[in-house]
């Protein structure tokens, strides 16, 4: 096998938008074996889908190859068109998508939608389509296959559709698969079940796999060679175990190093110089509690039953002490989000009792409470830097808000001193400050959104994930952000997250929930190092860990 | 097989969730039915004119027979005994006296209400079969000539009233060309009307297998149809191309591309499939608009519709004839709405699950 499947020879892609041409791919090449499974892998912007859409010639209309060609099977794939394109998708090469959900038709029954594709390309009868995609199904292992093959995505799990876009995917039998993102949104334990699935049936059927993804340890667990991509620039090619060993390239190292790991720490996340005066901070012990100090939250037996009357949190206790940070993990449905919300007063407990400093403030309406003295002490930080700021109010406006409303600064100096000294607080340049979110990135979006919440000097902050939507190196700087705050104010956090490797860094202690009942709870390294309960093993073994993988390839040469 | 049996399940659970919330629907619009008769009531009574004094054989009738009218008309009662008779009538199923015709109001509408609904139907459905294909077409190359040209189209057609464009489809096509009859009501003179059983001059004809009156009708509604959708055919067409450039730039349309479904099966399965559901609340609100708004083209074309008598009623102020067509009108808002529900529980799977 001399010739590659694939070979994407000095690839350039551009885009025309409004503000002119842009380069999304500048010069990649690259090749892949056949049955291969190959991980490319970088951050948001980097080129990497752009690269998977080239080659499957899916590019919206603005996106365009200008250089450079794409040879599947020595057959360059940028000069196909109409029925050679077609006979290419699906028979040839097929993709998975981010968000299955969308990804299928809402209101085609999952089996008509790969029977859709069978009868694409094979001349058969309706009835052998439909029973061929039974057979799919149930090869993607999805249980009660004839009961499912009626079924709309909606009435599907977010894993469940993934597996039915792989059952579409691999109809044909493509000789290439293009998996982008495959498992973004899932939830980790859904994640591995998932990509076992995919690896298994790359392998078992002999299909070549690209893996679009931004988590290097995903890519780590299920590629033997991996390819690291930065501003449409493909910088590393190296097997997982080099490539975390010895990166090269400038980039790979910070990518690596900001890639939460089980040991790491949160200052080693980032670079020397970017951690700038945390250092500092974090050598410095933290002050001891004086014995008998109160809590600062008590949460006893806490409870909330939505419309349908099953509880989506049962009998929920905790405890957070000032400067204490607490983290709350769970998969999607666990009650973690609406626990959080109780305590933030954002939404309404059926039962139970929330104690802050010591005053209960459970049965205050949520409706009034931010009429309450202790609004303010209790600020929140939502999961989507994009979605959670005024599209209307500039930086400025945005972390002014809350002071005008709850401090009553009026619009003057002060104010606009008070907005300043929390925009350095968070890093965020001062010249940002007069613009509108949509011209501010991912990351600056987030430090807007924690200034905000850190505006009035809260003594409990809690983050329904934060950092979900950010790419690693993004993060990594977010949670030293947030570390450093929590030890500068004494501020106690309340950190909700399914990235159980965020928490165990962030958080000192940890709860599991799981069906809005606490499984687990106790100090984060205890628990994540010896998880008691099944659940919470299963948990952590899901995550895809760079170092344990790098021993077993290690001990496998 | 079994696997017909899981489907046909779901088809009818689907059905029956469609019904059963079609049916809450109704029953939550019944208050606005009653409302709405409670309004009419009270506005004909507020606006100017004395029906008695109209009615009444001339300007020099005496006072005696103007009370006498009156009397009649049972107008010498205060306002709420006038409203609890009317109210009364009403669940009777009696809309009162048309004194326009001297026949009862139930009787004219029902006479008439077939031509207004036979000319909204054929009209929105020409609206539809050509705004859906325009639409589509303006969606897959946006920007081009087609769409410019569909875009133009639309706008002459909303710009243009619907007696202007009846006019001149008159003048063109009956006075110039002399392609089309006189355009004075639902049939020439020499054609004899068939036994009414629907009311539907296209479906009597039919039923009773004459072709060649059914022909002679046809020519008559066409005219009048066309200049009435005309005017609906832009909303129609702009809200098939937004929705069908949203479709087609969603992700399973992308999916559907990436297996290599043919141009066809995606354009029209999967993109305008999902793109018809806003398409069809449209639909049924045109239908609305365009029953109580053919009053102009039933003036042009003479047609016999409900518009039409309601609006000779209205200046006559004959009051039992614009209540009974208010009723008329909120009823079949009604209706239309339960329909376009029903449509979107069949056309949505997701809507069913509430």
């Amino acid at each position: 096998m001399t010739q590659p499947l694939l070979k994407i020879d000095n690839l350039h892609v551009t885009f025309s938008t409004r503000r002119g041409l842009v380069e999304a791919v500048r010069g990649v090449t690259l090749a892949v074996e056949p049955g291969e499974m190959l991980g490319l892998v970088g951050e948001s912007g980097s080129g990497k889908s752009v690269t998977g859409f080239a080659t499957t010639r899916l590019l919206d209309a603005a996106g365009r190859v200008t250089a450079g060609e794409i040879l599947f099977r020595g057959q360059d794939v940028t000069k196909l068109s109409g029925d050679d394109l077609r006979h290419l998708h699906g028979a040839a090469m097929s993709m998975i998508f981010q968000n299955p959900r969308s990804a299928l038709n809402p209101i085609r029954a999952v089996g008509q939608q790969i029977a859709d594709a069978i009868l694409t390309h094979k001349r058969i009868s309706k009835q052998a389509a439909h029973a061929e995609a039974l057979e799919l199904l149930r090869a993607v292992q999805i249980r009660d296959p004839e009961r499912r093959m009626a079924a709309y995505p909606h009435e599907l799990s977010g894993g469940m559709c993934q597996r039915v876009m792989i059952a579409i995917a691999i109809s044909c039998n493509p000789a290439l698969l293009i998996a982008d993102e495959p498992t973004t949104g899932l939830d980790v334990t859904t994640q591995k079940v998932v990509m076992d699935l995919l690896a298994d049936i790359a392998a078992a059927r002999g299909m070549a796999t690209i893996l679009i993804t931004h988590d290097l340890g995903l890519a780590a667990r299920y590629c033997r060679r991996i390819v690291v991509m930065e501003r449409g620039r493909l910088v590393e090619e190296a097997a997982p175990t080099t490539l975390f060993n010895h990166p090269r390239h400038p980039y790979t190292k910070r990518l690596v190093a900001a890639s939460p790991t089980a040991h790491s720490r949160i200052e080693d996340l980032v670079t020397e110089e970017e951690r700038g005066p945390y250092a500092e901070i974090v050598r410095k012990p933290k002050l001891p509690q004086a014995p008998g100090t109160p809590p600062l939250l008590v949460v006893q037996k806490l409870a909330k039953r939505f419309d349908q009357g099953a509880a989506a949190v049962a009998d929920f206790s905790m405890t957070i002490a000032a400067g204490e940070s607490v983290g709350l993990v769970g998969e999607s449905g666990s009650g973690k989000s609406t626990t959080s919300r109780m305590i933030c007063r954002l939404i309404d407990p059926s039962e139970g009792d929330i104690v802050f400093d010591g005053q209960s403030i459970g049965h205050v309406p949520s409706r009034d409470f931010h009429r309450s003295p202790f609004r303010k002490d209790i600020q929140m930080v939502f999961q989507d830097p994009n979605e959670s700021l005024n599209p209307r109010f500039t930086a400025h406006d945005c972390i002014a808000h809350p002071l005008k409303r709850l401090v009553g600064l009026r619009e003057g100096d002060a104010l606009r001193q008070r907005v300043e000294e929390c925009a350095q607080r968070v890093g965020l340049p001062l010249d940002l400050l007069p613009r509108f979110p949509h011209q501010l990135s991912g990351g600056q979006k987030a430090r807007v959104g924690i200034a905000r919440a850190i505006a009035c000097r809260p003594r409990l902050l809690v983050l329904d994930e934060p950092t979900a939507a950010l790419d690693v190196s993004v993060q990594a700087v977010v949670l030293q952000l947030l570390d450093r705050l929590r030890r500068e104010d004494n501020l106690a956090l309340l950190f909700v997250s399914h990235d159980l490797n965020v928490v165990r860094m962030l958080c000192e202690r940890t709860i599991v929930l799981r069906n809005g009942v606490i499984v687990e709870e106790g100090d984060s390294r205890a628990l994540f190092d010896n998880p008691k309960t099944d659940y919470t093993r299963e948990l952590v073994e899901a995550i895809p860990h760079i170092e344990i993988e790098t021993k077993l390839a290690a001990a496998a040469l | 097989m079994n696997q017909q049996q899981v489907i046909g399940r779901t088809v009818r659970g689907t059905l029956g969730a469609t019904m059963a919330r079609a049916g809450r629907r109704f029953l939550s619009s019944l208050p606005a039915l009653f409302g709405v008769l409670v309004f009419t009531f009270l506005l004909m009574r507020v606006l100017p004119g004395d029906p008695a004094v109209f009615f009444a054989s001339g300007p020099n009738a005496s006072k005696e027979d103007v009370e006498l009218i009156r009397k009649q008309m049972g107008l010498d009662k205060s306002m709420p005994e006038q409203l609890a008779l009317y109210l009364y009538d009403v669940g009777r199923g009696n809309l009162g006296r048309s004194m326009m015709t001297g026949q009862s109001v139930t009787k004219d509408l029902r006479e008439r209400l077939p031509a207004s609904l036979e000319l909204t139907f054929t009209a929105l459905l020409i609206a539809l079969v050509s705004a859906i294909p325009l639409g589509v077409l303006a969606a897959l190359k946006p920007g081009s000539i087609i769409d410019h040209g569909v875009r133009l189209f639309c706008a002459l057609g909303v710009c243009v009233p619907t007696f202007v464009s009846g006019l001149l489809l008159i003048y063109v096509f009956y006075y110039l060309l002399g392609l089309a009859p006189d355009p004075t009501g639902r049939v020439d003179v020499f054609t004899s009307l068939p036994p009414s059983r629907t009311g539907f001059l296209m479906i009597d004809f039919l039923l009773a297998g004459d072709i060649e009156g059914w022909w002679a009708a046809l020519k008559q509604l066409i005219l009048p149809a066309m200049s009435m959708a005309l005017f609906v055919i832009a909303p129609l067409a702009r809200i098939t191309r937004a929705s069908m450039l949203v479709s087609l730039g969603s992700d399973f349309v992308r999916t559907a591309r990436s297996v290599g479904l043919s141009r066809r099966h995606v354009v029209v399965t999967y993109a305008l499939r999902n793109a018809i559901l806003p398409v069809i609340t449209i639909a049924g609100i045109v239908f609305s608009t365009m029953l109580g708004a053919n009053v102009l083209v039933e003036k042009v074309f003479s047609w016999p519709g409900v518009a039409s008598y309601a609006l000779d009623a209205l200046l006559s102020s004959d009051y039992a004839p614009v209540q009974g067509f208010v009723l008329l009108m909120a009823s079949l808002f009604v209706l239309v709405n339960l329909t376009v529900d029903v449509c979107y529980g069949i056309a949505d799977p997701r809507v069913s699950i509430e």
